[in-house]
Formats: C-alpha cells, sequence, structure tokens
C-alpha cells in the first residue's frame, strides 16, 4: 500500500520527529516499500494461531515491593543538557 | 601473540609466558595501527585497560586467576560502561557518559577481564552493514571495499582483524551470526533470556540477546559460561542453571541428527557460498552425524513479520529519547514539542527514524491488529514450525547469509534489499533460539559462515557441534593478510 505525504508527515508527528521538507519524498518512498513487503503477510493463514508475545511463553516474575536502589540523582544528572537544584528544565509548558 | 585463540592465551598467562599488561598493550598497539583502516572502534580506552590488566597480572601473582584472568576483550558500544561513552552508533547519544555497567559487561570485568574499547555499529543496532553509524561505516579486513555485516560490524571487524581476541555483540534478527559468516569469525547468539539485557540499550526487547564474537567455539563456550545466567534486574532472563559449557566441547556427533532446512537453499544463495555449506555438511557426516532434510514452511514470513514486530518495539523504546535526561538536545527550542520533535530529529539517523516511523505506524490506531497481531500469530506459525523439525532432528544446519560480504554503498538505496539478507537468521530471533555462525570455506575469497541452530538452552550441543566441526577444520584459523597479519 502507497502512503501519502499526509499520512507520512501524521506518523512523523505521532512519533515526535522532526522530518525536513526536503527528505519527505524519500520517507514516502521507502516507507511505503517497506509496508508493500509486510503487507504479505495477510495472506498467512492463522486464523486458529494463538499470538505470540514472548519466546519462552513465561510469565513476569514477581518482587517485594522494597527499596533497592539507591539516590544517584546527581550522577544520573550530570548526563542531562539543562538542570538546577536537582531539577530538568523543560521549554515553559504553561503560560 | 594476536593470532591466538582466546582459550591459547589464557593457558599462556597462566603458564607465565607473558603478563596481562603485555597482551593487552600488544592489541593496543595493533589497534592504533590498525584500527584506522577498519573504523572497528568508536572508543578506545587504553588507559583504563592498562589498570585493568595490571590489576588482573596482581590477581594471578595472588593465585586468584580464574580463566578468563587478564584476557582483553572488547564491547560492542551498545553495552553501558560506567564511566565511558555508550554511544549505541549513534548521535543521538554521542555524549552519553554511562553511569552503569550493563550486567554483561560486569560479569565479565569480574572474572577479571580487561576491556580495550568498545565496537562501532549500526546505529541503535539496526542495520545489516554496519553503514548507519553515526561513526561512520566499518571495513571487512578481508577486503576494505566491502561490508563487515552488522549490526555488531566492529566486533565482527575487530576480532577478525585481531585487534581483540574476543567482543561481546548483540543480535536482534542476525546481528551477530551474519557479521561473524561475512568477517570469518564464530559469532554465538544465546537463547532469548539466556544472557541479562539489563544495560544493553533496547531495540526490540522481545528478540533482543546479548553473545559472543571470537576466534573459535571453545571461546565462545568460555565467554557465555562467565556471560550467562539469570539476573534479577532483567525481568525476562530466564532462573535455568548454566552449563559448563567448556567442558562438553568434545563430545562425540556419532548418532546425532542434524537437519537440513529446504527452504534455506533457495534461488536466493550464491551458489559459491552453497558449494562451502555443502562441504560442510560432508564434515558433519564424517563425525558421525546424518544429516536428514527438514522443511520450515512459514520461513519466507520471517522477514515481514520481524519488520512489523522489530520496529513496532523499537518506536516503543526509543520514545525514550527525548532531548531532557540524556543524549542529544536540539538548540534553542520554540516549545516542548519542538525540543522534542528536532532533538529526536537531529538527533537520529535515517535508518532509525524509518524504523520508528514503521514501528509507529503499524501501532497507529485501526492497524494495531492487520500489522501487529498478525506478525506475533506469524511469528507463532514460524515458532511452531522450528518445534516441529526439532521432533525430528537434534540440530539445524545451513548457510548464515545468502551471500558473502558485498561493497560498502551496494545496498543503501532500498531498505528491502538489506532487509532480505537477515532471510535466514530473522526466524531465529522470532522463536527465541540459539544459534551460531562458524567459518566453513570461501566464496569469491571472502568467508563464508555455517549457520548451527540448536533447541532451547542447548547452547552446550551447539557449541559441541561447532567445535568438534573446528576440529576437523582450519577455516576458522584463517586471518586477513596483508598488513592484519
Amino acid at each position: 500500500m502507497a502512503l501519502t505525504r499526509r499520512q507520512v508527515e501524521s506518523i512523523a508527528n505521532l512519533a515526535r520527529l522532526q522530518i525536513n521538507e526536503d527528505e519527505i519524498p524519500a520517507y514516502v518512498r521507502n516507507l511505503s516499500r517497506i509496508i508493500d513487503f509486510v503487507d504479505q503477510l495477510e495472506g498467512a493463514g492463522t486464523e486458529h494461531v494463538h499470538p505470540m508475545a514472548h519466546p519462552l511463553n513465561m510469565s513476569q516474575p514477581l518482587r517485594a515491593d522494597e527499596v533497592t536502589e539507591s539516590d544517584d540523582r546527581a550522577r544520573f544528572q550530570a548526563n542531562a543538557a539543562a538542570v538546577e537544584a536537582g531539577l530538568y528544565l523543560v521549554p515553559k509548558v504553561i503560560e | 601473540m594476536h593470532t591466538r585463540t582466546l582459550a591459547e592465551l589464557g593457558d599462556a598467562l597462566a603458564a607465565g609466558e607473558m603478563s596481562s599488561e603485555e597482551l593487552t598493550r600488544h592489541f593496543l598497539t595493533r589497534i592504533e595501527a590498525l584500527d584506522p583502516r577498519l573504523n572497528a572502534f568508536i572508543t578506545v580506552t587504553g588507559e583504563a585497560a592498562l589498570e585493568a590488566a595490571r590489576a588482573a597480572d596482581r590477581e594471578r601473582a595472588a593465585g586468584r586467576a580464574g580463566p578468563l584472568t587478564g584476557l582483553p576483550i572488547a564491547h560492542k558500544d551498545i553495552f553501558c560502561t560506567d564511566g565511558f561513552r555508550t554511544s549505541c552508533g549513534s548521535r543521538m547519544l554521542d555524549n552519553f557518559i554511562s553511569p552503569y555497567d550493563a550486567t554483561v559487561v560486569r560479569r565479565l570485568k569480574s572474572a577479571g577481564m580487561v576491556m580495550l574499547g568498545k565496537t562501532n555499529m549500526d546505529e541503535f543496532a539496526m542495520g545489516s552493514s554496519n553503514e548507519t553509524s553515526f561513526y561512520g561505516p566499518v571495513r571487512n579486513p578481508w577486503d576494505l571495499d566491502k561490508v563487515p555485516g552488522g549490526s555488531s560490524g566492529g566486533s565482527a571487524a575487530a576480532v577478525a582483524a585481531r585487534l581483540t581476541p574476543a567482543a561481546t555483540g548483540t543480535d536482534t534478527g542476525g546481528s551477530i551470526r551474519q557479521p561473524a559468516a561475512l568477517t570469518g569469525t564464530t559469532g554465538l547468539k544465546p537463547t532469548y533470556g539466556r544472557v541479562s539485557r539489563y544495560g544493553m540499550i533496547a531495540f526490540a526487547s522481545s528478540l533482543d540477546q546479548a553473545g559472543t564474537i571470537t576466534a573459535s567455539a571453545c571461546d565462545a563456550a568460555l565467554l557465555l559460561e562467565a556471560m550467562a545466567g539469570h539476573d534479577p534486574r532483567d525481568s525476562t532472563s530466564v532462573d535455568a542453571p548454566v552449563e559448563r559449557y567448556a567442558d562438553g566441547l568434545d563430545r562425540s556427533l556419532e548418532g546425532f541428527r542434524v537437519g537440513v532446512v529446504e527452504e534455506f537453499f533457495d534461488e536466493g544463495l550464491y551458489p559459491a557460498s552453497a558449494a562451502a555449506i555443502e562441504t560442510a555438511l560432508d564434515v558433519l557426516r564424517s563425525l558421525g552425524a546424518s544429516v536428514k532434510r527438514v522443511s520450515l514452511p512459514n520461513l519466507a514470513l520471517s522477514v515481514p513479520a520481524y519488520y512489523v514486530v522489530a520496529p513496532a518495539e523499537c518506536s516503543s523504546n526509543l520514545s525514550r529519547f527525548d532531548g531532557i535526561r540524556f543524549g542529544y538536545r536540539a538548540e534553542n527550542p520554540r516549545d516542548l514539542a519542538d525540543l522534542y520533535k528536532r532533538s529526536r530529529g537531529e538527533g537520529f539517523g535515517a535508518e532509525v527514524k524509518r524504523r520508528i516511523m514503521t514501528g509507529t505506524y503499524v501501532l497507529s490506531a485501526g492497524y494495531y491488529d492487520a500489522y501487529y497481531l498478525k506478525a506475533q500469530r506469524v511469528r507463532q506459525l514460524i515458532a511452531e514450525d522450528f518445534r516441529a523439525a526439532f521432533a525430528e532432528v537434534d540440530l539445524i544446519a545451513g548457510p548464515t547469509a545468502p551471500t558473502p560480504a558485498f561493497d560498502i554503498g551496494a545496498k543503501t538505496d532500498d531498505p528491502v534489499t538489506m532487509y532480505l539478507n537477515d532471510i535466514y537468521t530473522i526466524g531465529v530471533n522470532l522463536a527465541g533460539l540459539p544459534g551460531v555462525s562458524v567459518p566453513c570455506g570461501f566464496a569469491d575469497d571472502l568467508p563464508v559462515g555455517l549457520q548451527l541452530i540448536a533447541n532451547h538452552f542447548e547452547e552446550g550441543r551447539l557449541l559441541n557441534v561447532a567445535h568438534m566441526f573446528q576440529q576437523e577444520t582450519e577455516w576458522h584459523l584463517r586471518m586477513p593478510g596483508g598488513e592484519f597479519a
């Protein structure tokens, strides 16, 4: 199925990806090609097949709700572009 | 010393033939001299390596050495390494200094191994040629105009050229086995859940698995023993005992049943590669194994199923890169949405963006059933094919890749052509099985890999067969010539 330019722009927006104007035709072409390729799944007979979410059919383990991590905030925030007083800085959200 | 395997170097250290410091210096010198030709390393951690080597020598002097103490290793730059840049081959993480070690890194460190550096890779492990890296393509030491495969291309090229005796890798759709095949190295992808994924930057969480690239199956056994095992920090890591893989390598293959997948020998398989595989099957026969045909009828659907499941999981995993807590941040954002969009748009490369968008599309409202759920059903069909095959045979053998290494730039125009490279490896990830690629000959003077696939948690058998094959052949001992000799 060929995707339209508008669809590609809408997908990019959902994925929060800035796509430059001049790159859009290539994304339209390549994503259409990929979707076309995966569309062949449609023909597979899977009527009574149970979907496989996990290769080992494991159940998720549980653990006691205890504090196990120490406070490493300063260390983690060393990787952030903008912090102040232990807080991450972002552009103003509410005027 | 670089022509020896990890196991042989371990013996040399134990015999006092050399110190870990000398060994480490030797490999660091090779990296400095030869890596500019290959671009296999993103970061070389020379000083820390020498310090770790001296510490290993002290441990040995104190009588506390284990089988891996003092042996050098390189880690794929997808594994977090405390205090060192962990870039995942992306501009997004070019400035990221990991505040902790991945479990794989921690375990090998506590076994006394010395990290030489971090190896180049396709960006976020998305690629089959190592051409999507922000740090530029890696070159194949067998022919510098060819790709080394991917995504663990830096690890594979580094081991092939013996810039390190061993390296870690990760395999989501063939990213250890395919580059191992294209560089004449031994690449092991364990069962899903056998090795902890903690600290291994996530691409597709239901498929990702850590493994090794080495010069021999015996080396892979030594490393897997140290890497594998339950980790409470990865809820998908399996709580099952770890075998002593190295102890079972010499078991006889008498009466062993090997299945050859009919569908692997299709028109896509390069004839000279097919010939090398046929010869390899004769070697297995000569070792006492019986070889029979088996069928994986849904194999052709594995690539399309993968290109729904993997992008879907990637679009979710990579949503954490928002330009706020770590990683690349765009300059002068207008508002929060602009910060997100430009940080991600500028921080990710083209292939990563394609996969995120593919994943976003297949998970978007109205399409979930048609794509994601359908792909998960097809995934079940593929797993059932393998279950049926393993009812008849003990092991599956066939090619790892359809062709030997191709030219840099040859497949970058069409993503689907690149995706089809992984036709023989992807089914193994979808089913969560262990697989290994071992060198089995040459086609057009380039290495060919034999892929062996076992049932869940049968890494011991897998490595046993690979090792016995390597006792009968010398393909794994061949090294690229010229400046890399």
